[in-house]
């Protein structure tokens, strides 16, 4: 009967995350998974939520807008409209690197500034158009 | 099980057997629809006049607003499905990728249906 194997020392790992001296494009793709999931996990949950207390009747999509336009309700909306356009503008950046282009490092580096001025400038703008339009 | 034919290799369908190919293309396919489906969600939603239930009812109740937000809730939450994957590929391993890529699918299918039915209810019910 063959003996077990034993395990060989696990090997050491590259200090991946820690080594490397940070830059935006590094950035931009980590913040492209984080904002995903926090879409995934945060708006997605208020979004069915949202559903559901507009098909369940009035009294319980009142307790809805209480949580979700309380002070702590907007600025969570705040935060997840800024995910969302960070990770529509990465994810358009992704969509141009997928046809091969913006791989030298001049336009590497603008796109992915440009996925965090536009992403900011789009919240700020959405929230402007939001509030002021609509006299809250 | 082999590593495939080398043809095979070279048309990106190793291991995976095309799977890889075919969730990547998913992904795109799911992002360029959600893309627009949430552009016009977004927009639609800020020039509501008001958010308060009635209205709201009645502008859910429109077909051209069900059936986009349905088509939404199937491009949005199967999009999110792949991502999530992605990401527990990369740091899960063994039983416990198993554990959460089941949970994972129910979470995505028990949210989905309960918004989709949500729609419906809203959608068909006599006003």
């Amino acid at each position: 009967m063959a003996s077990r194997p034993i395990a060989p020392p696990p090997r050491p790992l590259s200090p991946h995350l820690t080594i490397w001296k940070w830059r935006v494009h590094m950035a931009v793709s980590i913040v492209h998974r984080v904002t995903g999931h926090a879409l995934a996990f945060g708006a997605v949950v208020i979004f069915a939520w949202w559903l559901a207390a507009l098909a369940s009747g009035p009294t319980y999509y009142r307790l809805f807008q209480d949580i979700v336009f309380s002070p702590l309700g907007v600025l969570v909306g705040f935060g997840l409209t800024w995910a969302m356009f960070q990770h529509m503008g990465s994810g358009i950046r992704h969509f141009i690197m997928d046809s091969g282009e913006g791989f030298d490092l001049a336009t590497s580096r603008r796109m992915a500034m440009l996925t965090f001025v536009f992403s900011v400038l789009a919240t700020l703008a959405f929230w402007a158009f939001v509030l002021l339009g609509r006299g809250y | 099980m082999g590593n495939g034919t080398q043809i095979g290799r070279v048309r990106g369908l190793g291991a995976g057997g095309g799977a890889v190919v075919h969730h990547w293309w998913l992904q795109r396919v799911t992002a360029v629809a959600s893309l627009f489906l949430v552009l016009w969600f977004v927009f639609s939603l800020a020039r509501l006049p008001s958010l308060d239930y009635a209205s709201t009812v009645m502008w859910l109740r429109q077909p051209l607003v069900a059936v986009p937000m349905c088509l939404l809730v199937v491009s949005v939450f199967w999009h999110f499905r792949l991502g999530v994957q992605v990401m527990l590929e990369d740091y899960l391993h063994g039983s416990k990728r198993v554990i959460a890529m089941l949970a994972l699918n129910f979470y995505t299918f028990a949210l989905a249906a309960l918004a989709l039915f949500s729609v419906l209810k809203v959608a068909l019910s006599a006003g």
